[in-house]
């Protein structure tokens, strides 16, 4: 024990701090993107239009069925293919992780939807509102108060899936605690620093949860 | 004002409406009565088109509810709904319930929509409760803000789907008080209920429906006096007996 050296931590605190911003960063961009487009998704697959679902639910299935990493190194691949020049690692990470989350975040967004009695939908569609009008106002508003705890819950997972994109070489939290480890030989107290980080900021999140969810029951 | 003719609607195999045919004239009020599951709330969204239905024709103050192309939209609009279970928008005051369609359908500035907000309030005894939210009122309240709330966009008729059916039973008065007010001023009623004592003090017409099929259509005396089926002298004679 007495060979622990802590030290390292406040002398890479800027650069490991950086790694955390990007983390957050990235999180907090692909949950915005993931519930808009998720949200797109979910209206799609209910709109009864069978071509739009059958479209969605597709893209959903397929989407849920590959691991994370495959479309981070697609969309780092493919995108600049498609665009015909390179668009940087960050935001080919960023387009993977919102594309990918929208599908599970359409998944949400759809049951809370369907969580909103139909009496709601016939009672703003009585005094003349149309669908537009219907889902922003009545239904999506209720819709997302019931969703609240589980998207929060659906961005800790994903805070924690930002450590992937080490794969594309971009520096992230855990990238640049490993880089720290290695280059100052101090693996043990780099990674038990690395561990409690993510423990503080994704307990943080579980208790936001939990007092959420106290307050909707209320 | 709307006019049923023999409308039809199926549930898969299952037949819900059986060629039903009546009519509601300007200013009339017809109550629908009949044991549950006739079909009563089933026949009252399709006036306004909440439901669907396979056949038949409705036509609402001279517009096709049924016919493709109908703005049904434009039509709710002009057609006050209130429902069984209130279906006040939890997420919003009393006074954003009563604005909402006022200024998104109707575009009605935000002064004149809270200005309507307010009168209609203080013409329901609901008006110091205007910055509540529904989860905060009693069932009766709610109804008479949800009654508020369809009255606001100024329609040429209302229909009510069992609106005092979800009530305790001191709060029904309350209720139907307001709704007996809104026929004396000669507002074109269509009510699903099974308050008889409000059918007879204001009902003109009475059609009780079993099964899916209108079986009585009557002035409202001649119902409760003379019933002609076995099946409403056997409903009212539950219904009334006890």
């Amino acid at each position: 024990m007495g060979d622990f050296d802590f030290g390292v931590i406040a002398g890479n605190l800027p650069f490991l701090m950086q790694g955390l911003q990007l983390s957050l960063l990235l999180t907090f961009l692909a949950v915005l993107g993931g519930i808009f487009f998720g949200t797109i998704l979910a209206l799609m697959r209910l709109s009864g239009i069978l071509p739009l679902s059958l479209l969605a639910g597709t893209y959903v299935n397929l989407i849920r069925s590959v691991p994370l990493i495959l479309v981070i190194f697609w969309f780092y691949f493919l995108v600049p293919l498609a665009l015909g020049r390179p668009i940087g690692n960050f935001y080919s990470a960023l387009i993977a992780f919102t594309l990918f989350e929208a599908a599970y975040f359409s998944e949400i967004i759809r049951a809370g939807i369907q969580s909103v009695r139909k009496g709601q939908v016939h009672a703003a569609q009585a005094t003349g509102l149309n669908y537009w009008q219907t889902q922003r106002y009545i239904v999506l508003p209720q819709a997302f108060r019931n969703m609240i705890p589980i998207l929060v819950t659906q961005g800790i997972i994903l805070f924690q899936d930002t450590s992937l994109v080490f794969v594309v070489s971009l520096r992230d939290f855990m990238t640049v605690s490993s880089i720290v480890a290695r280059t100052e030989g101090r693996l043990v107290e780099m990674y038990i620093f690395a561990a409690l980080v993510y423990f503080a900021i994704c307990f943080a999140g579980s208790l936001f949860v939990r007092r959420l969810q106290k307050a909707s029951t209320i | 004002m709307i006019e049923i003719e023999n409308l039809s609607k199926w549930y898969g195999d299952f037949r819900v409406l059986t060629d039903c045919s009546t009519k509601v004239a300007s200013g009339e009020v017809v109550v629908v009565c009949g044991p549950s599951g006739s079909g009563k709330s089933t026949l009252i969204k399709c006036v306004n088109g909440l439901e669907p239905a396979q056949k038949g024709r409705i036509s609402v103050d001279g517009m096709e509810v049924m016919a493709r192309g109908s703005d049904l939209t434009k039509l709710r609009a002009r057609i006050g709904m209130v429902f069984q279970h209130f279906e006040l928008y939890p997420h919003m005051t009393v006074r954003e319930n009563l604005c909402l369609a006022q200024q998104k359908v109707l575009g009605r500035n935000r002064d004149e929509a809270v200005a309507k907000t307010e009168a209609l309030l203080q013409r329901v005894g609901m008006a110091q409760h205007i910055d509540k939210h529904p989860g905060a009122l009693s069932g009766g309240q709610q109804q008479r803000v949800a009654i508020s709330r369809a009255l606001a966009m100024d329609p040429i008729a209302m229909l009510f789907d069992e609106p005092t059916s979800a009530l305790d039973p001191e709060m029904i008065n309350e209720v139907l008080d307001v709704m007996v007010e809104l026929a004396k001023e000669g507002m074109t009623m269509m009510v699903v209920t099974h308050e008889m004592g409000f059918a007879r003090k204001v009902a003109d017409r009475v059609v009780f429906m079993d099964a899916g099929a209108i079986v009585e259509d009557r002035p409202t005396e001649e119902f409760f006096g003379n019933p002609e089926s076995d099946r409403a002298k056997d409903f009212l004679s539950k219904i009334l007996n006890h």
